[in-house]
């Protein structure tokens, strides 16, 4: 508990120092699961004076939807609002097909307020949890995620990823000029903060995997180059600056390394480098291009774009022995390839009848399924508990998120109220 | 043995090429040429180059392609009359239009731009004078999702 709190503290800080991004994404869903679970998350009560300047149930209700997997209550709808456990009159929510009732107690604290909240099972007649999130004053959003996704594992079994973020790029014209710019949110869009303003662009930002950093390509020094930046400091560091291309940065699973690719030798070529001794190490020898490196899980292993086929595909490295694998077949584009977090699927960009368009493909089997129907699909990144991914699109002519569950049945939209936004970029967790 | 000579032959090519690219000492030489011989008229074998038309500065390719088309050749021979022999420094940018992805657009704007670089130095434009830099898919000079929209973007443009 005094863990999680400290954490919630140092989200604050650098929530307090970054700069507010006037575009707010707006979640727009777009399809879910046929028979989704219903579930009434009752207004939390106050036990503080004046009016809580978030609805954390309302917040926890629009997690659980946005997942596609449940049907939250809508408000009017509920007969009565029990505040615990045994205020809950089993026989009214059963009228409704309500099958969960989440409960709770917001207290106010010297420093913020200290969430108590209830699963209560209604077929069941019984409480699966009480459990407690604290945070500061201006955490309630925090606390609320948290809440949806104690309830989400203890439903679905899986570990919610509501408290986790994204970072993306967004284009502005500003005076008439381009501007680009880094922005962290919360994975439902909320909180958007400025990281960096760029006036040159800036591409493929990755986050480091204890959540810490961002590794990203800036083209500001006239040449794209990689620069690793800490989130909570503001410090960063330039990593390359060769000749030719910089870019695709991307974390080794255990943070020591990171994979890029460099075209200092004629053309581009997949490369590790050693955080800490700061060595290069080349990995690809072709003619053709090798490009967006992606670890596997066991960092034995890199999977990556190469055209040396002809046609973009994609295509496995085993670090250990050099030996190159191609992994797939079907189509004449797959490319940008994110593997998710048990090792077994591949998201890719793969072009099918002309359409640009998100794909999953089994490793083991080579069994590919496309996820998404619209036409300039691309960026997949997976979440952390491996049940969606965030993915970048176009709406006419603007440049808008969207997620799809790796199962396809669940869709949403994030479109940006101003300017493009695009390459989303999915925290991991941050404990 | 032969091995270890090829692995030899590879890391001086490494360090060639680093030594080349580190910072930008080859611009400041190039400059410092042009400013030594500021009294010497530029010899070139193109007739009358100062009524010269200027000429086309952007060349454009196909989707997923860097072979330069018959009318680019012709373009890039008429550059390459007014490059050669001139110690002036020259940019050559590879753009991708924003179908397929940002990090292979990016490589393929560079293999654009390194197709015309060939082409110029084949036709006897001074390699050190060429400078090829990629930008992908991250700046079109023309929005938009409209097929002449992309064919625009699919560019590489010659910036003296």
């Amino acid at each position: 508990m005094i863990k999680n709190l400290f954490k919630l503290v140092a989200v604050l800080v650098v929530a307090s120092l970054s700069l507010s991004a006037r575009a707010q994404l707006v979640v727009d869903i777009t399809s879910g699961i046929d028979d989704p679970t219903p579930i009434a998350v009752a207004p939390f009560s106050f036990s503080g004076t004046g009016v809580l300047s978030e609805d954390v149930s309302d917040i926890i209700s629009a997690d659980l939807r946005r997942s596609g997997l449940f049907a939250p209550v809508p408000k009017e709808d509920m007969l009565s609002f029990p505040k615990a456990p045994d205020e809950v009159i089993f026989r009214d929510w059963r009228i409704l097909g309500t099958e969960y009732v989440v409960t709770g107690r917001i207290e106010p604290q010297a420093s913020g307020y200290l969430l108590t909240f209830d699963l209560v099972n209604i077929f069941g007649q019984q409480t699966m949890f009480t459990k407690q999130v604290s945070g500061g004053s201006r955490q309630l959003r925090d606390i609320a995620h948290r809440a949806a996704d104690e309830i989400y594992e203890a439903i679905t079994g899986i570990r919610g990823a509501f408290s986790t973020e994204m970072i993306y790029v967004q284009e502005e014209r500003r005076g008439g000029r381009p501007s680009y710019s880094l922005v962290r949110s919360d994975i439902d869009g909320a909180r958007p903060k400025v990281i960096r303003r760029f006036s040159e662009p800036v591409m493929s930002p990755m986050w480091s995997p204890d959540g810490q950093e961002v590794a990203y390509v800036s083209f500001e020094t006239g040449r794209p180059a990689i620069f690793r930046e800490n989130l909570r400091t503001g410090a960063r560091q330039q990593l390359t600056n060769f000749k030719g291309i910089n870019s695709s940065p991307t974390w080794s699973p255990d943070g020591s390394k990171l994979a890029m690719v460099l075209s200092k030798d004629g053309n581009p070529e997949i490369y590790v480098l050693d955080l800490r001794s700061g060595k290069f190490t080349r990995m690809t020898r072709h003619f053709s291009i090798d490009t967006e490196p992606n670890w596997m899980p066991d960092g034995k292993s890199l999977v990556f774009t190469s055209d040396r086929g002809g046609k973009p595909q994609i295509y496995q490295l085993t670090l250990a022995t050099g030996q190159v694998d191609r992994l797939t077949f079907d189509g004449d584009y797959n490319a940008r390839p994110r593997v998710s977090p048990d090792g077994k699927t591949l998201v890719m960009v793969h072009r099918s009848r002309g359409v640009f368009t998100i794909a999953t493909m089994d490793i083991v089997s080579g069994r590919m399924r496309v996820l998404t129907e619209t036409r300039l699909d691309e960026s997949p990144s997976i979440a952390p508990n491996g049940a969606m991914l965030m993915y970048a699109t176009k709406r006419g002519d603007k440049g808008i998120l969207a997620a799809v569950s790796l199962d396809a049945g669940v869709k949403y939209r994030l479109p940006s109220r101003s300017g493009d936004v695009r390459e989303p970029a999915w925290s991991p967790y941050f404990d | 043995m032969f091995k270890s000579v090829k692995t030899g032959l590879g890391l001086a090519c490494v360090l060639a090429v680093m030594a080349g690219c580190s910072s930008t000492d080859t611009d400041d030489t190039a400059q410092q040429q042009m400013v030594e011989q500021p009294t010497e008229p530029v010899v070139d074998t193109a007739p009358e180059p100062e009524t010269a038309v200027p000429l086309d500065n952007v060349v454009y390719f196909d989707f997923d392609e860097s072979l330069l088309k018959p009318e680019t050749r012709e373009l890039l021979i008429a550059h390459a009359d007014r490059l050669r022999g001139s110690a002036q420094a020259v940019r050559l940018e590879g753009h991708a239009d924003e179908l397929g992805t940002r990090e292979y657009n990016l490589a393929l704007g560079e293999r654009r731009a390194n197709a015309v670089r060939d082409f110029l130095v084949l036709q006897g434009v001074d390699a050190a004078s060429l400078e090829v830099i990629s930008y992908g898919e991250e700046r079109p000079a023309q929005a938009g999702s409209s097929e002449s929209a992309r064919a625009m973007n699919r560019r590489v443009v010659i910036v003296k």
